[in-house]
């Protein structure tokens, strides 16, 4: 009785710390499928590719992971303000965005993973820092510090990204390029460049959370794809383009993640996304916070 | 007469935005309605919710004998309810043929009792571009058009379903002179077919001279219905259109 | 082979002249192909062979929601191999079981969960179709990679029978024989599917699905019906699957490299026609196989991604589309 309990809260904590380090994983979409209805289905290649280079960065020049993804940051702005001119030039403006524009999404998915395992093979891959084994005991629970610290990080990240969309002219700019660009054309603002800058930005979060990902777990590069079900899951749970939505939804999703792989076995775990996903799409489209 | 269409009571709202509220409205068989109204007056919400694109939440809408409330808009179309969209919504990939070959092959061939073979769906395709003078284009693609024949192309879309009612959502809007007239004879000369029409539409001039009725909308509420003559001389339309 | 490219200018103007020529004309190349591979009797022929044709009916069952309807399916590994482990099943069950109803029983299976899946989304915008789709594929992974009658992550050994039923020789050859027929099956169905009435209702919904609505066409009722028959098919492509393998795991099964390839080969092809997958499938799948014995495996993969991009970016209508412009 005592010792579920006890499994009980520990599952709720370390959920709601994995639903922190979610948040940052969802982010990106939240602002690419949400606020620009751009469907990246490669977000989390670009999440691994974050991974890839805080691993390099961590076993190459010996720096802290974070350290390394936050140096990196600017690299994945551009790859994505590239990434997005492309798509623009060859889908969006053509108006194909929906079998052609998805399929091309689908194939940089592939082929990052793809050249991944040629660049470094399928081993696990992991990175050292102090922070990664230590916890802090709390008497009747312990908080791991490999999950409290991108917790922490992720949070300062997404209330940055929530002032920056709400204080600043491009913030609110990209926030009304999703509603209306004919309004945005007489405040004298370029959509396209707008939508380019909101897309380096979400690609720019990828490094970020890849970092986290693998201070979290060992990577290899075929689990990107584990997490496009839970990265949609989390975004239309939320209510799209919403981060308070998003952030809740993310916690939803690593508490009942985190219950269920300590009730029924990790191996379940994947499936609880997609069972989320399936039901909020059903019953509720427009997520929690939704009208 | 019988009443076509008799909407009552319908009302639409948009989260906490009243869109439609308590319309009433009747169209006899064989009529030509106007329907007018400043933007955001719900017009469009209104034929939206006629054709089963939007769900009305109260109110009934009844065609002929039928209540179409719950109907899918395929199931009102295929019932005699054609519509053309404001904005031209061809299907982009087929030959103009093919455009109005799809609701012959949807609607006038699902019906039961009608089978028509290739030569005549063929035949009645050439038939249809050709009482809205687009039969030498018939191979082309939607791209190729102008837009008035873009226009053209989504009427004879309407009527390739052989509807009961024709609604025609602004379909001359940003048409010349030349052009409104053209569009306005056509849609007489298929009135004269027994086809009740209703048109919406914001230029003055062809509405009063196509309309024998005229229905006048207002920040979702119908404040005016009567002869072309009444409604224009009504002080509340009158206040709506030129502000107070 | 002309007058088949020329697709589009045909339809309509052969009344009469629509299903039987065509589906003698595919069998009767399915004939010459099979005479010619017990003429060669090299198995590596037929284990090549094997390969494309399974993906000739993954490409044309993915483009019967792709192309024709317009719906991107992402998950087609989660319905290859529903097709594949529901043989390991009926394979453990009922070993006696012939292998074509071992085929129609995965296809049905595949299907069911097609509809399934298509009535919870399809009602939504088709994005969220597609990305349940790439849902699907995982959580059928999991649930089999949890089921251990089926071997769960360890996977599932299957004897495959050393001499061919009906036709004698290697059993491979039988497989071939097997997938053959399901191509001129699927195939038949696309081209079937691209002249009637059913297909018109799919490029409506393609091209703008309020304006197809408006038309009277039922486009959930018709979504489903791609959604089922895509499904379908997929299922039916991955039921042979495990006699010709042998071994099946979950990471070989649910591989990313079939839902790539089923997607790149009919875009690649083309998406308007049923050639377009058939090219695509040909042509990248004979690349692939010449890549894998002359350089590696893993850079064989790459390919099909690659030219994916390439083509949806710099040629969006494939090749056959490529092809029809310069005849017109």
């Amino acid at each position: 009785m005592d010792a579920s309990l006890d499994l009980l809260l520990n599952a709720l904590i370390s959920g709601l710390l994995l639903g922190g380090f979610y948040a940052a994983v969802s982010i990106g979409v939240a602002i690419s499928f949400g606020l620009l209805d751009v469907v990246n289905i490669a977000h989390p290649a670009f999440i691994l590719l974050g991974s890839y280079v805080a691993f390099l960065g961590n076993t190459v020049l010996g720096i802290d992971p974070i350290l390394a993804a936050l140096i990196a940051m600017p690299a994945f702005y551009f790859l994505g303000m590239l990434a997005y001119q492309v798509y623009y030039v060859a889908f969006e403006r053509r108006d194909d965005q929906s079998l052609r524009g998805l399929s091309f999404f689908f194939g940089l998915l592939f082929i990052t993973e793809v050249a991944l395992v040629l660049v470094f093979g399928v081993d696990y891959r992991t990175v050292q820092a102090r922070y990664i084994g230590a916890t802090i005991s709390l008497g009747l629970f312990d908080l791991p510090l490999r999950l409290l610290v991108p917790f922490l990080v992720s949070m300062a990240m997404v209330t940055v990204l929530q002032l920056f969309l709400s204080r600043t002219f491009i913030g609110r700019a990209i926030q009304a390029v999703a509603q209306d660009q004919l309004a945005l054309r007489l405040m004298a603002a370029n959509p396209i460049k707008i939508k380019r800058i909101a897309f380096g930005l979400s690609i720019a979060t990828a490094s970020l959370a890849g970092a986290f990902l693998i201070i979290i777990q060992p990577v290899e590069p075929s689990i990107g794809r584990e997490y496009i079900g839970r990265v949609f899951a989390i975004c239309v749970l939320g209510g799209l383009g919403s981060f308070p939505g998003m952030v809740i939804a993310a916690m939803t999703l690593g508490i009942a993640e985190s219950l269920t792989a300590t009730f029924f076995g990790p191996s379940w775990a994947p499936a609880v996304a997609f069972g989320i996903l399936l039901v909020t799409l059903a019953v509720r489209p427009s997520g929690i916070l939704g009208r | 007469m019988t009443a076509l269409l008799r909407i009552e009571g319908l009302g639409k709202r948009f989260g906490g935005f009243v869109a439609l509220e308590a319309i009433d409205l009747e169209v006899q068989q064989g009529e030509r309605l106007g329907l007018i109204g400043p933007n955001g007056s719900g017009k469009s919400t209104l034929v939206n919710c006629i054709c089963g694109t939007l769900q009305n939440e109260s109110g009934r809408v009844r065609f002929g004998e039928e209540a179409l409330d719950g109907l899918s808009a395929h199931q009102r179309t295929r019932r005699g309810l054609a519509r053309s969209f404001q904005l031209p919504r061809p299907f982009g990939s087929l030959s103009l043929a093919e455009n109005v070959r799809i609701p012959i092959l949807y609607t006038v061939n699902a019906r039961p009792g009608v089978g028509l073979g290739r030569s005549a769906i063929e035949a009645r395709c050439l038939e249809l571009l050709g009482e809205v003078g687009l039969a030498d284009k018939a191979g082309l693609r939607p791209r190729d058009l102008t837009q008035i024949e873009m226009r053209k192309l989504e009427l004879a879309r309407a009527m390739a379903t052989d509807p009961k009612l024709l609604i025609a959502d602004e379909a001359m809007a940003g048409l010349s002179h030349n052009e409104v007239d053209e569009i306005i004879a056509l849609l007489i000369r298929l009135n004269g077919q027994g086809v009740t029409v209703i048109m919406i539409e914001h230029i003055m001039r062809a509405v009063m001279e196509f309309s024998q009725r005229l229905a006048v909308l207002v920040a979702g509420r119908k404040i005016a219905d009567g002869t072309p003559q009444e409604v224009v001389r009504n002080p509340e339309v009158v206040r709506a259109y030129l502000g107070e | 082979m002309a007058s088949l490219v020329d697709k589009t200018a045909a339809s309509g103007v052969l009344p009469g002249l629509r299903g039987l020529p065509f589906v003698l004309v595919l069998i009767a190349i399915a004939a010459v192909i099979f005479a010619t591979g017990r003429w060669l009797g090299s198995s590596y022929a037929f284990f090549v062979g094997y390969v494309v044709l399974q993906y000739i009916v993954l490409g044309t069952a993915w483009n019967i929601l792709g192309g024709y309807t317009g719906y991107v399916n992402f998950g087609v590994t989660a319905f290859f191999a529903i097709g594949a482990y529901s043989t390991v099943v009926l394979n453990k069950l009922v070993p006696a079981m012939p292998l074509p109803v071992m085929i129609l029983i995965g296809g049905a299976m595949a299907g069911l969960v097609g509809l399934g899946t298509g009535y919870l989304t399809l009602r939504l915008r088709g994005v969220f179709f597609s990305i349940a789709t790439l849902a699907l594929a995982v959580v059928v992974q999991t649930l089999i990679t949890n089921w251990d009658f089926v071997g769960g992550a360890r996977g599932a050994y299957v004897l495959r029978p050393r001499i061919a039923p009906l036709i004698g020789g290697e059993y491979v050859q039988y497989l071939f024989l097997i997938m053959l027929g399901l191509c001129v099956i699927v195939l038949a169905t696309a081209r079937a599917i691209e002249r009637s009435a059913l297909g018109y209702g799919f490029a409506a919904i393609r091209d703008d699905e309020a304006a197809a609505e408006a038309s009277g066409v039922p486009t959930l009722r018709l979504k489903l019906i791609a959604t089922g028959l895509s499904g379908g098919f997929m299922g039916m492509a991955g039921a042979p699957l495990p006699f010709y393998v042998t071994y099946l795991d979950p990471a070989s099964g649910f591989s990313l490299n079939y839902a790539v390839n089923a997607i790149a080969m009919p875009l690649i092809g083309g998406t308007s026609s049923w050639l377009g997958p058939v090219v695509g499938a040909i042509l990248v799948g004979g690349l692939q196989e010449y890549l894998r014995v002359t350089i590696s495996s893993a850079v064989n993969v790459l390919v099909a991604g690659v030219l994916m991009v390439a083509f949806v970016i710099l040629a969006p209508q494939g090749i056959v589309g490529l092809f029809q412009r310069k005849k017109r």
